[in-house]
């Protein structure tokens, strides 16, 4: 089991605003009546969208509200999946993924950058306050391995310097290009394809 | 090698675009009314011809699943739920199907709620694939316009809507009934079995829950005939597979291959080969990464289906094949999986919960080479402990690696490790709770 606490200073009041209450609503529809607790997981996303990337007490109480259930339902939610986090996080939130099949192909070197890069410590904010990183478990792009996930993107490919590029990129405020920083396409073999040649050259 | 004409994911790598048109012109949607005309029994009847089994790593018939989904509807409604909740490690097939075969996902999805009278059907998508979850949302917004799905879906007067659910980071609720209590807005922790989801199953009601892979496979198997897909592959372990090579191998790919294909193959042909040459291949894991390794030597002659891997005391699992070759530290990559089985236990049962900590525990220092003697044996004692324990499959999933190391590579362990045990010769070992009792003098 994965230990995770709510950060220590929260904010006194939650409420989402007009967008995030229009996507909420829409949301409780997909679910049958009176069965509008499934919601629960996609409102606190729009939560943690709508605050920086985090979640406080404060929303997950107004959570409870909005879809009548109790607030520990939320709490319970919000504590068991690790993708909701509990403490402010980096406007750019870096995912490295370190299981297996990433490690073997250097994921540590993926570590190593941001260290380096970003802050010495997992979960900590970078100098100018805009990154924070931690290791994950798998994202399950182990064919383009090893990879990482900045906010919903994943970069795949990677080595030391592409990755330090792509951290030098957003410092700058620029967006890097998602996707295999090798340039192949998708996950076909690299310059081994033996399949389906006929859709590649039509 | 597989034709390219019996390959049914065509766009797995993206050349021809995943919009509605373009799937159409691969053949999707073309004739959907008609297969569904033809009824339910057939339907069901084709795929049990086809011996089509669950790609999400059980294995299961999917025929024989749908049978099981009450005749009649009774008061409560049939749900139909797609895993997609990818997490094995090794394992990246689903995400290219979401990509990039949205509509075969679609198509699927309305021949399978049909087959088993559902209206309703949730596709339970792993909350990192956010981006493969909105392509696969934007495909549906074309089907719903298109009158593919929605009131009389593609004419066939059945009615259909999908909806999107998002996971949020949680392995287990790749496990089927974690996965109905996380759609039901609560902690993804798996229910005990019986009852079976086909017939109680998400809020109550009769509910049956397909991988990804093997609804997509559904609507070309109704087109060329449960005959055809069976003709592929061996007996019982028919058609095609999506494999997922990675790892330490030359160039790492997805590729859509026939059941049965020999591993060497596949490492050879389609992988470009180990890193460092065939000869540096130390082990390979089969199936994603709850399925024990296979040593080098096995890995000359094996073939990859659900029964020759089970005789080889593995298992097919998802494809996720990961290769392992002798640069790295065998006990360190299962140390890293254990640790991953370590973070993602729902903590619902004990021997899970507390098992899984203690064998990552042991492998790391194991790895390190700080282990004593006898922690050796009581590893192998701790995963006897853990599998058949626990109230969902995590159990095994979590001990069968551990043990494959075991099985393999004992020799390895017990040389780096040949310390004696604790209580005889005072070592400071880190992590060792009793550690104050060597330090006292009459410990």
């Amino acid at each position: 089991m994965s230990l995770r606490r709510p950060a220590k200073n929260q904010p006194e009041t939650f409420e989402f605003n007009s967008s995030s209450i229009k996507e909420a609503n829409k949301i409780v529809l997909k679910y049958p009546e009176g069965k509008q607790q499934s919601a629960v997981m996609a409102l606190l996303y729009i939560a943690q969208k709508q605050n920086d990337n985090w979640i406080p007490l404060a929303a997950m109480k107004y959570i409870a509200k909005f879809l009548d259930m109790p607030y520990i339902k939320v709490y319970e939610v919000a504590t068991f999946y690790t993708m909701y986090n509990l403490s402010p996080v980096g406007k750019y939130f870096v995912q490295v993924c370190t299981t297996t099949p990433c490690m073997i192909r250097g994921a540590n070197k993926l570590v190593e950058a941001c260290k380096e890069k970003i802050s010495d410590k997992e979960n900590e904010l970078s100098n100018d306050k805009s990154c924070s990183w931690m290791e994950v478990e798998c994202l399950g792009a182990c064919v383009n391995a090893p990879m990482m996930q900045i906010n919903d993107d994943y970069y795949e490919d990677l080595d030391k310097e592409k990755t330090i590029e792509i951290f030098d990129k957003i410092s700058k405020g620029e967006d890097p290009k998602p996707g295999s920083y090798r340039g192949r396409l998708n996950t076909e073999p690299e310059n081994n394809r033996k399949t389906l040649m006929d859709v590649k050259n039509a | 090698m597989l034709k390219d004409q019996d390959r049914i994911f065509k766009n797995l790598y993206n050349d021809m675009g995943a919009d509605v048109k373009s799937a159409q012109k691969r053949g999707d949607w073309v004739n959907t009314s008609e297969l569904i005309a033809k009824g339910r029994d057939w339907i069901i009847n084709e795929v049990k011809d086809s011996q089509l089994r669950g790609r999400g790593g059980a294995g299961f018939p999917t025929g024989l699943k749908w049978s099981f989904a009450p005749k009649e509807v009774g008061s409560r409604p049939h749900y139909l739920v797609i895993n997609a909740d990818e997490s094995e490690p090794g394992t990246c097939k689903d995400r290219d199907i979401l990509r990039f075969e949205p509509h075969k996902l679609i198509e699927g999805c309305l021949i399978a709620s049909y087959a088993v009278q559902a209206h309703a059907c949730y596709i339970y998508i792993r909350g990192e694939y956010f981006i493969e979850g909105q392509k696969l949302q934007s495909a549906i917004d074309e089907a719903y316009e298109k009158n593919l799905i929605g009131k009389n879906a593609a004419g066939t007067g059945w009615d259909l809507d999908i909806f999107i659910h998002y996971g949020a980071g949680a392995y287990i609720c790749g496990e089927e009934t974690a996965l109905l209590e996380s759609i039901e807005g609560k902690k993804g922790q798996p229910r005990l079995k019986p009852p079976f989801p086909a017939l109680i199953g998400l809020y109550g009601c009769p509910t049956i829950i397909n991988n990804v892979e093997t609804i997509a496979v559904v609507p070309t198997i109704l087109r060329r005939g449960g005959k055809w897909f069976s003709s592929l592959g061996r007996e019982k372990n028919t058609g095609t597979k999506i494999f997922c090579i990675s790892g330490n191998v030359n160039n790492p790919c997805n590729v859509e291959e026939e059941m049965n294909i020999p591993l060497k193959e596949l490492i050879e042909v389609h992988a470009g080969g180990v890193i460092g040459g065939w000869e540096n291949l130390q082990a390979v894991i089969p199936g994603g990464s709850s399925m024990p390794l296979i040593p080098k030597e096995k890995c000359e002659t094996l073939t990859m289906d659900f029964d020759s891997l089970m005789a080889e005391k593995s298992g097919l699992g998802t494809a996720g094949i990961v290769v392992i070759n002798k640069d790295q530290d065998i006990i360190k990559c299962m140390a890293r999986i254990a640790r991953f089985y370590k973070h993602e236990s729902c903590g619902q049962c004990t021997p899970c919960r507390e098992g899984s900590g203690w064998m990552w525990r042991m492998l790391e220092r194991m790895a390190k080479g700080e282990a004593t003697k006898d922690e050796v044996d009581m590893l192998g004692d701790v995963t006897n402990q853990i599998a058949g324990h626990t109230i969902c499959a995590f159990g095994e999933g979590s001990s069968w690696p551990v043990q494959g190391l075991l099985r393999h590579f004992k020799k390895e362990i017990e040389e780096r490790n040949n310390l004696d045990p604790i209580v005889q010769k005072k070592n400071n070992i880190p992590y060792l709770v009793d550690q104050h009792l060597l330090d006292k003098k009459n410990a």
